[in-house]
């Protein structure tokens, strides 16, 4: 079968069959390999990526499911050469260090911070609570929403 | 990989009767129980999958004639943000809020949880203390089937081979309380070790009798479970420290689960009778 789809802003289209999960799509079919894959079952986050807006453990979506939709990855968030704001902040504290778990605490923190509302701590880990990180102990991570929502709130006040 | 079986996406009702009726396939709605299966370690993958994601018919929350009707395709998230929910059952985005995290909120789907029928779903204990009923639909036409019979032996459900659940109608009753508990290793992303619904009906007032009381349980029995000794503990009762006493220990002696790798049966049977114990003390007050 034959499905089309966005991924980070780009019309794409796979002849794969509909149960191949959108992990495997992502990583085997179209070569990026920015979404990692963790525990394979839903539990960790580390496959997290965001479909039609909402973050989504991309080993649990068979991509017969995502005709149609649109697809954001790691990849769509910035480049080497220009990090956006919140991978800069994830830098900046110290967010991360083995690295596994950081695409997918992106997408679920861009996730959370796309929704403008209040960001305090209770509510940052809330939002995280399905990604699973080994190094950290969170409190860097948390501290790296924390810096990029007040950036963002006063880039754009409302 | 995981194993990858054939598909089919209808995109109407019409079309997945036809299908079903055709060639029985096992439905995969959010896919946050399915996928996992795919990957072969739960036992047997299913042979051959119908996508249901596309029926628009099976999505949306309305209130209509006393009940509130929530398609099968609901999600978590779609639960918790529903201002119709908030207002008529608010104990069930309670209950939403508790699954998973955001990712399983927003793919999993309160039909996913029946369908499943895991002795562990998080909402099917509160489907059973609110009577609620499961309309099914197959070509031959829809049938209601009450919660209460709905799952009669581990992980089977009354659906036929060709028949797909369509809604969840949970009856509205003004002076019915629910509540909701749940008890897992961490507060998200946790398979229950004991899930529990208490729902009663009471007249206004410190001294109203409970009646109509319904005391669902999961995790602790091969399905999800009314206790009905414990019921009838509570039945004509108030919330009083006598009540809880005597319910808890009635709970204890009826329940009968099992050891596994989430939790001890000693743990289970103790940990639902102080929960149950802690809700009628906060009902009482005291």
């Amino acid at each position: 079968m034959s499905y089309r789809f966005f991924v980070n802003g780009d019309p794409v289209e796979v002849e794969v069959p509909g149960m191949r999960r959108l992990l495997d799509v992502l990583r085997e079919d179209l070569a990026l390999t920015g979404t990692k894959e963790g525990c394979g079952e839903g539990e960790c986050g580390a496959c997290s990526v965001l479909l039609d807006g909402a973050v989504v453990d991309s080993c649990l979506v068979p991509v017969c499911q995502v005709d149609g939709a649109s697809v954001r990855t790691v990849e769509g968030l910035g480049s080497e050469q220009a990090l956006n704001d919140l991978q800069a902040a994830f830098l900046e504290t110290g967010g991360a260090q083995c690295g596994i778990c950081t695409p997918g605490m992106l997408m679920a923190a861009e996730a959370f911070l796309a929704t403008n509302g209040p960001s305090d701590d209770e509510l940052i880990r809330e939002a995280i609570a399905g990604n699973l990180c080994r190094c950290t102990g969170y409190t860097k991570i948390v501290e790296a929403i924390a810096l990029a929502a007040a950036q963002r709130r006063a880039a754009d006040p409302h | 990989m995981p194993i990858e079986p054939p598909v089919d996406s209808p995109r109407s009702l019409t079309d997945a009767y036809a299908l079903l009726a055709d060639m029985p396939g096992r439905p995969v709605a959010g896919g946050t129980d399915l996928l996992v299966q795919i990957t072969g370690e739960l036992g047997e993958p299913p042979a051959r999958v119908l996508d249901i994601w596309h029926l628009d018919a099976l999505r949306g929350i309305t209130v209509e004639a006393d009940a509130l009707v929530l398609g099968a395709l609901t999600t978590y998230t779609e639960i918790r943000r529903s201002p119709l929910v908030a207002e008529f059952l608010p104990v069930l985005g309670e209950a939403a809020a508790t699954i998973g995290a955001a990712q399983i909120q927003n793919r999993g789907t309160i039909g996913g949880n029946a369908a499943n029928a895991s002795p562990a779903g998080d909402t099917l204990p509160l489907l059973l203390a609110c009577d609620a009923a499961l309309v099914l639909g197959s070509a031959r036409g829809e049938r209601i089937v009450a919660a209460g019979a709905f799952w009669p032996a581990y992980r089977r459900t009354a659906l036929a081979p060709d028949e797909l659940l369509l809604r969840i109608r949970f009856p509205l009753a003004p002076d019915r309380q629910v509540r909701f508990r749940k008890v897992g290793t961490r507060r998200a992303q946790a398979i229950s070790k004991v899930v529990m619904a208490l729902a009663w009906r009471a007249d206004e007032g410190d001294h109203a009798p409970w009646r109509d009381v319904r005391l669902a349980l999961g995790s602790v029995a091969a399905t999800t479970i009314r206790a009905t000794d414990t019921e009838a503990v509570l039945e004509g009762a108030l919330p009083d420290e006598r009540t809880a006493d005597r319910a808890a220990s009635t709970l204890a002696g009826e329940l009968n689960p099992i050891d596994d790798v989430r939790s001890s049966a000693d743990y289970r049977r103790a940990v639902a009778a102080r929960v149950l114990h802690r809700l009628i003390r906060d009902e009482g007050g005291w």
